[in-house]
């Protein structure tokens, strides 16, 4: 996957990537409407399918809403990468299938506007703006298992099949 | 080696002699989802092909976040959780009932020794009468409502001791704000509390569930407490269930020890838009304010209003500030009205809003304009929390709403006392 980085800082939590008020639906589309709008009202308008969301500390703090992680995908980020997850947000991207990624360095060196390249199976980041390469953490295998299958709904199936 | 109230409750559910790093699928107890998260849950459970709830007994739905509902969207989404209940014989509580983690602790449904899962981040209340109870989100929960289990990442422990005698006017509130302001929003991220010490065994049970529901707001998976005499009381009093109180071994590990002395705390704030922007009341006492509002999971109970209400009697709100009520369930809101609670705050000039959420999560009872000031006892601050982006949030103690109110500013409480 390849695509543009857009940087936000640390504590980026749920009611900025995608505020109560607009949860009166779960149609994932237009959930990716507003998604980041209180965080950067024009985000949405700027951002290109396959871009990428990286944060800083604490990324999707706050509520369990599990909107937050579908917005995002929905909104055709390709993955989050950030210094660190909140641990309801880092869970809900897992089973709904939205790729993060963990790497403090990438978080901290990645500029905004940096070409990204990332290859999941490896964790590995690139920047190819800078040229620059980053390792992100490794998952524990129980739960790579869930992100191979594409989200917990993909590994019950599967399991259950 | 020993082990945690953690790694014991989470060893006793998945029979495996668990410790902190170690991954369990555990059977829990019970498992709730509130409006704003339930509809996902829903779905997810049908495209995981499933027909049937493992048990309809240890599943309940409380619609709370936005209750009554405000538009035809959120109808749309409280009458699939209505048909879901019933097609499923759950139990449901509907509009005007509470606030999920009101309702479930005093409607009996879990005890000591528990393990529980919650479609909403402050899950982590039950803490506080020893449930290991944590927040997830909908999909969890539809895996969880299929097979009565989930699996969990054992957490490493934090433990906090708090000494010392709480001053006049300073409150469990301002407690756990001045932890989170210490710890920071993320410095108990994938780990458990255990919150303990001659402080927190003075507090009431109630006052002790203000202070287990903030702990997410440190990123913490739990907020765990001892079942002392106290709880078991309370417990015996709300539920028939037997309850298996765990106390962590004596030579259990702890991530890390920190023990704080309370004697001197100074009513606290926590300003715009995190809420480990903490300061004390005098730092920003003065600071007009537009909008006040008690209730919530975090400050919504029988005592909170007792100690608003002797602030606010014989006073009245600021003419150029509201101030807005939201018991925390029916039954708080009957034993206010007996005990003449309600009428005080009325008679200052409240406006009450129906048990459940209120105002706090923004979805309706009370949107700030743009540029207000508002003073909340809800748990979050964020951006756009009430609704508005653009309005300002500040945290504090039922006491300190109740000074600001009146002087329509920022307020220390104690001289009210």
């Amino acid at each position: 996957m390849r695509g543009k980085a857009w940087k936000f800082g640390n504590n980026i939590d749920t009611d900025l990537i995608i505020p109560a008020r607009y949860l009166n639906t779960h149609d994932p589309v237009e959930l990716a409407r507003h998604c980041m709008e209180d965080a950067d009202p024009n985000w949405i308008k700027k951002t290109g399918k396959g871009d990428f969301i990286v944060g800083g500390d604490n990324f999707g703090c706050g509520s369990s809403r599990e909107h937050a992680p579908i917005a995002i995908k929905a909104a055709g980020v390709s993955a989050v990468i950030a210094r660190s997850f909140a641990r309801i947000f880092y869970r809900n991207a897992i089973n709904i299938g939205l790729p993060i990624l963990e790497s403090a360095k990438a978080a901290e060196e990645i500029k905004e506007g940096d070409q990204i390249e990332v290859e999941l199976a490896s964790g590995t980041i690139r920047d190819l703006t800078t040229g620059k390469s980053y390792q992100a953490q490794p998952f524990p295998e129980f739960m790579q298992k869930i992100i191979d299958a594409g989200g917990l709904i993909g590994y019950l199936k599967a399991k259950t099949a | 080696m020993g082990k945690t109230i953690a790694e014991k409750i989470l060893s006793d559910h998945s029979r495996i002699d668990a410790h902190a790093g170690d991954i369990v699928i555990a059977d829990l107890d019970f498992m709730i989802g509130q409006d704003g998260t339930s509809g996902v849950a829903i779905d997810s459970f049908r495209k995981m092909s499933a027909k049937k709830v493992f048990d309809p007994k240890k599943i309940a739905i409380i619609i709370d976040h936005s209750s009554p509902s405000p538009n035809e969207g959120v109808s749309a989404i409280h009458k699939k959780i209505r048909e879901f209940s019933k097609e499923q014989g759950i139990l449901l509580y509907d509009i005007g009932c509470g606030v999920c983690h009101q309702l479930t602790p005093e409607q009996g449904h879990v005890v000591p020794g528990d393990l529980v899962i919650g479609a909403d981040s402050h899950t982590c209340t039950y803490g506080a009468i020893n449930v290991f109870s944590t927040g997830i989100g909908s999909t969890d929960l539809a895996a969880g409502m299929i097979s009565g289990k989930l699996w969990f990442k054992v957490p490493e422990t934090i433990k906090a001791v708090f000494v010392g005698k709480l001053p006049k006017g300073v409150y469990s509130k301002d407690l756990i704000l001045n932890f989170i302001g210490k710890i920071g929003a993320d410095g108990a991220t994938y780990m458990a509390l255990e919150i303990e010490g001659s402080t927190i065994d003075d507090l009431s049970v109630d006052a002790r569930f203000t202070i287990s529901n903030m702990a997410i707001e440190c990123g913490a998976k739990a907020g765990l407490m001892k079942a002392d005499k106290k709880v078991m009381e309370w417990v015996k009093g709300h539920s028939k269930r037997a309850p298996k109180p765990v106390e962590a071994d004596k030579d259990a590990q702890y991530k890390k020890m920190v023990e704080i002395d309370v004697a001197k705390l100074e009513p606290q704030i926590a300003k715009p838009h995190t809420v480990d922007n903490v300061c004390s009341v005098s730092e920003v006492a003065g600071t007009p304010i537009q909008q006040g509002f008690i209730g919530t999971c975090t400050n919504g109970r029988l005592e909170d209003f007792q100690i608003a209400a002797k602030i606010l009697k014989g006073e009245k709100v600021d003419p150029n500030c509201r101030l807005i009520i939201a018991p925390s369930s029916k039954d708080i809101l009957l034993a206010m009205i007996k005990d003449g609670t309600y009428q005080t705050l009325l008679d200052a000039g409240a406006v009450a809003v129906t048990p459940g959420c209120g105002p706090c999560v923004g979805t309706h009872n009370g949107v700030p304009s743009d540029g207000e000031n508002v003073i909340s006892t809800a748990n979050r601050n964020f951006k756009g929390r009430m609704g508005n982006p653009n309005a300002f949030i500040y945290l504090g103690s039922p006491a300190t709403v109740a000074a600001s109110v009146i002087e329509g500013k920022i307020a220390d409480p104690r001289k009210y006392l």
